[in-house]
């Protein structure tokens, strides 16, 4: 043809064309293929189905080795709505106890938001042996329904409820914040659980399922190459003695308040006792756990899941004598001889703050014995209006802060979760209530004897008697000796922390009037053991809501001190008569593994002042 | 090959057909992939689609020699033969023919189907070969805006127009298969080839692009756009004078009146051809659980295989059936998943090589018969290439039209392998041809 040649350019652009298209279309292929990475989540959620091994949690030991915790296996009902055609219901609910209605409500609850006809969740809780048993002779009839093996948690004993805390199922919340974990997953809650929620959790275990278009599971994709077994979390060894929570424990019985323990030489907390406590065992399970929970919160009278022993913030009352001692001395204000009179009170003040009858004047030794609040009211003056400081607020702020280097006012920065600070007031708060410049060291002179606005927890009481043995510095107490088999331990536990007192005299001189204490004339003479020398000092707390807390600090033995302890009864008047025995009771346990005193030990058990049985106790400074 | 010239395969040229068996080959590999199951895991089994394709390209293979056998000019002396036993065929495949997945347009053989509109193809491409080649004159040479020479100059235009129009209008409405039906389109490519003046191909492409912007945008506020861009243009580049006054007010009475009839169309189309608008346009909600799972399981298939693809057989979506009819339609989003971006690069330029070989075969003949043809089989199998594969990449509507030499299916394999050897065929007489 002979205009061919004319058109024969037209063969360039026909050719040009079908490239061009072609090439549109690998620049799009491109793009779906090896930039945008969604169509590969989408075809993993298509045809994957992700079946969850749930690890068990690591076991918890005390000190010595004993076990606290271990792991039970539980059974969940779990279901996927919409491959429950066919499942035989009226059975199922025979099994399962539940009527029609129920069923269809949990069916409902499953396919609504944030759960999905597609997805797996649960249908009961935790189910009992037996109904386990029931449930796997006849699965086969129950379309869509599986079993989700997991665990719980368990205690042979019945203690340690506050310090090991509790396990639960994690709140919305957290599900959002840590990838980790589920809707449905349980976590650590309080205690122990929840500071090494990351050693004890394990790893979950993920098996790959493969799913076709009918969510049908056909296999295990790759052979199971990508499947990871559920590894068992850390085991966890507590520095807690098992056998010295037990009896402290008991001997909390019928009482309200706390003990704390701490071995001085690492820190390490060898009980944490609150009273009134309750069964761990009962905030486990499905259905019981709930209903356990639900009474124990509102319990309004006892409070027992109240922690005191980390939350409850007491006045210290004269255990906080032993501080002022220590700083005055430090300061050079006093020594072993000064001598401050006592006239049933504080004489410049017309005999307030009241003291009690221990024979006049007495030196520091003995001040310390009696607990003599004159003297105390003398030295609190000395250190706040001291010459070095010209003015008062100087004064002052120096008191609070060489107080605060003994813990009062700060978080100790325990291992555990939730403990409170306490409260030295401020010049700030003092000049809010009086106003700027109208007080003076008289006006808040109660706070040399422990009360007024003071407020310390148990385990800062503790942790003053621990620096007191240690003459002068504390390891932050801490309730684990060491996580995981190799025993690891968090370095700041092992760093010295020394206080604003370091001369040695000084913690003489409050020794001597410690170890007083339990000597004859002593304010916890009756306590005195015959064959270990045990330092205290009791404590009366004032307690604007009733009467006065009992208060009993201690450690032993003198030399080489291997126990600290802090006691507060609340409720029970004069710390020598419930505090005190508590103490002393459990430091022979600990020491010697028995006490000889039987009658101290049977009357403080059977003592249940929460109920006003058995009360002994005078009310006196 | 043998330089006798009575050897069967004299002449022939063998990159075409070595490039059509590696896509032959692949194609069932694809297929066996696509359909593969546990319990039938032998490819020969005759009772899964695998082993059945395995039948359609012997098939294949015994009509490709048969054409190979066939004397060249029989084609040429027979093309309106073809034409018209086939047009015959597919307005009697209506009436007694098997009814498959809601549309009459098979003739069962047993547990085989035949689809004459599939052979359709070869014959209007023969007949509209023989109809241009016979014509002294091109089907049009210029644009001439006189209405009295209109009918005259483009008699010829219309007469090759309506070699396509036919059968696209016999299998759109008579037996409903639209893709089968829009295949003709392709051939407007020949007549461009063959001198089809340019004004008209951009006045249906101006078409196709002012139909999908009015589906896209208001009506109203497209008039003003191409007010606006029609007068803008006409200022720039056409002669003031009253000729070009006319043509002007022609082409925005035809734009507004496509404009305003698209809507009019749009609203009279069956609903799921409405839907499969939607789904490419992404207007409204599109339900990806209905009208948009298809393109949506194809587009996760083809996305997920990344570089280099999950692995032969090892596609998730493709083994699990995520997506429907994927050794048909779909079989691109096999080679998508288990072979990623190479694979499907080299299935894609595989199939462009044959379609740009054919188009250089085409332009070495020196019959202008030959040619003709040779462009009509690179403008089909490029017009399935783009339709099928941008569908599964979300480019184009859902139209059900297979992936040349690749999707299962006798009918496509045998209709697209008389296609192509008739050009071999063609094309390795072209020597013995004097001009």
């Amino acid at each position: 043809m002979s205009n061919n040649a004319q058109l024969g350019n037209r063969k360039f652009i026909i050719a040009g064309f079908f490239c061009l298209i072609i090439f549109i279309y690998l620049c799009r292929l491109f793009y779906m293929q090896l930039i945008d990475k969604s169509y590969e989540l989408d075809s993993k959620n298509n045809a994957f189905r992700y079946l969850t091994e749930f690890p068990m949690r690591g076991l918890i030991y005390d000190r010595n080795g004993k076990l606290l915790v271990f792991n039970e296996p539980s059974y969940d009902l779990v279901v996927i709505p919409r491959e429950t055609k066919g499942c035989d219901t009226t059975s199922l609910c025979e099994v399962l106890q539940i009527s029609k209605q129920e069923y269809l409500k949990r069916m409902k609850k499953a396919c609504q938001a944030p759960n999905s006809p597609r997805k797996q969740s649960i249908f009961e809780k935790q189910m009992s042996a037996k109904t386990y048993a029931a449930l796997q002779e006849k699965q086969y009839r129950f379309k869509g329904f599986f079993i989700q093996k997991r665990t719980v948690r368990k205690y042979p004993k019945p203690i340690a409820a506050h310090l090991l805390g509790y396990v639960g199922e994690i709140n919305k919340n957290q599900v959002e914040k840590q990838s980790y974990y589920k809707d449905g997953d349980y976590i650590g809650i309080t205690g122990m659980e929840k500071s090494y929620e990351d050693e004890l959790r394990g790893k979950k275990g993920t098996q790959i399922a493969i799913t076709d278009v009918h969510n049908k599971i056909i296999g295990k994709y790759m052979n199971g190459i990508y499947d990871t077994l559920a590894i068992q979390g850390k085991p966890l060894y507590c520095s807690i003695d098992r056998d010295l929570q037990d009896y402290g424990e008991k001997l909390m019985q019928g009482k309200k308040g706390a003990i704390v323990a701490i071995e001085p030489s690492t820190g390490e907390i060898l009980c944490l006792v609150s009273g009134p406590s309750y069964d761990p065992n009962l905030l486990v399970g499905g259905k019981e756990r709930s209903k356990n929970f639900t009474a124990l919160y509102y319990d309004s009278i006892n409070l027992p899941l109240f922690n005191r022993a980390l939350t409850a913030m007491y006045p210290p009352g004269s255990i906080f004598k032993l501080i002022d001692a220590l700083i005055a001395q430090n300061d050079g204000l006093i020594n072993r001889n000064t001598v401050f009179p006592c006239q049933l009170g504080y004489p410049p003040m017309g005999g307030k703050p009241k003291c009690h009858p221990h024979g006049g004047g007495t030196n520091l030794i003995r001040s310390i014995s009696v607990s003599c609040n004159s003297y105390y009211s003398y030295v609190f003056r000395e250190i706040v209006d001291q010459k070095k400081y010209p003015h008062f607020i100087d004064g002052y702020n120096h008191w609070r802060d060489m107080v605060t280097t003994f813990g009062p006012g700060t978080r100790l920065g325990t291992d555990l979760p939730f403990d409170k600070p306490g409260n030295v007031p401020s010049t700030k708060y003092y000049d809010k209530v009086f106003g700027k410049n109208s007080w003076k060291s008289n006006t808040v002179v109660s706070l040399g004897i422990g009360q007024s606005e003071l407020l310390l927890v148990p385990l800062q009481m503790a942790n003053v008697v621990s620096i007191i043995a240690n003459r002068g510095f504390y390891y932050t107490p801490h309730s684990v000796k060491g996580v995981g088999n190799e025993k690891k331990i968090d370095k700041k536990y092992k760093v010295k922390h020394f206080v604003g007192v370091q001369n040695q005299e000084a913690y003489t001189n409050v020794i001597d009037g410690m170890q007083g204490a339990m000597e004859p004339g002593g304010t916890a003479s009756a306590n005195k053991l015959k064959d270990i020398i045990v330092c205290g000092k009791t404590g009366t707390a004032q307690n604007p809501h009733g009467k006065s807390h009992a208060v009993f600090l201690a450690f032993a033995p003198r030399e080489n001190p291997k126990i600290a302890m802090a006691c507060i009864v609340e409720n029970a008047g004069f710390g020598g008569v419930w505090s005190a025995p508590i103490v002393t009771l459990m430091m022979e346990k600990y020491l010697k593994g028995k006490t000889d005193r039987l009658e101290v030990e049977k009357r403080t058990l059977e003592a249940d002042l929460i109920n006003g049985k058995n009360l002994l106790s005078t009310e006196f400074h | 090959m043998s330089r006798d010239q009575n050897s069967l395969l004299f002449g022939v040229d063998r990159i075409t057909v070595i490039t059509y068996i590696a896509l032959v080959i692949i194609g069932w590999l694809n297929i066996y992939a696509a359909v593969f199951n546990e319990d039938h895991q032998n490819i020969f089994d005759t009772t899964q689609k695998y082993g059945k394709q395995l039948i359609w390209i012997s098939g294949a293979t015994i009509i490709a020699f048969s054409i190979l056998l066939i004397d060249a000019n029989f084609f040429t002396a027979f093309a309106y033969g073809f034409y018209g036993v086939f047009i015959l065929a597919n307005i009697l495949v209506v009436f007694y023919g098997r009814e498959i997945k809601g549309s009459k347009s098979w003739f069962g053989l047993g547990g085989f189907g035949i689809q004459p509109a599939e052979f359709m193809k070869f014959a209007a491409n023969l007949a509209l070969a023989k109809f241009l080649s016979n014509q002294n004159i091109l089907v049009s040479q210029q644009f001439r805006l006189k209405m009295r020479d209109l009918f005259k100059n483009y008699k010829n235009t219309f007469v090759a127009l309506s070699f396509i129009i036919v059968p696209l209008l016999i299998i759109k409405f008579m037996q409903d298969e639209t893709g089968l039906a829009l295949v003709f389109i392709a051939f407007i490519v020949v007549l461009y080839r063959e001198g089809l003046n340019v004004g008209i191909i951009i006045f249906f492409l101006l078409a196709t692009i002012l139909f999908i912007l009015s589906l896209i945008v208001t009506k109203i506020s497209i008039l003003i756009i191409l007010l606006a861009i029609i007068s803008g243009a006409s200022f720039l580049f056409i002669k003031r004078n009253k000729k070009s006054l006319f043509f002007i007010a022609i082409l925005f009475s035809a734009s507004a009146g496509i404009v305003l009839g698209t809507n009019y169309v749009y609203n009279h189309l069956q609903n799921h051809q409405k839907t499969r608008i939607d789904v490419l346009l992404g207007r409204g909600v599109v339900n990806l659980k209905k009208e948009g799972y298809n393109v949506n399981q194809a587009k996760i298939a083809i996305g997920s295989g990344g570089l280099i693809g999950k692995g032969y057989l090892k596609g998730t979506q493709t083994k699990y059936d995520f997506v429907p009819e994927q050794d048909t339609d779909f079989i691109f989003c096999t080679v998508g998943e288990e072979w990623g971006f190479v694979g499907s690069a080299c299935v894609i330029f595989l199939e462009l090589f044959l379609i740009l070989r054919c188009i250089f075969l085409a332009e070495r003949q020196r019959s202008d018969f030959s040619r003709i043809y040779g462009y009509g089989v690179a403008a089909v199998l490029f017009f399935h290439l783009a339709i099928n594969i941008g569908m599964t990449i979300g480019l184009m509507p859902v139209i059900g039209i297979p992936l040349p030499f690749f999707s299962y299916g006798g009918s496509s394999l045998w209709s697209f392998t008389i296609l192509l050897f008739i050009f071999i065929k063609l094309d390795a007489n072209r020597l013995l041809i004097l001009r």
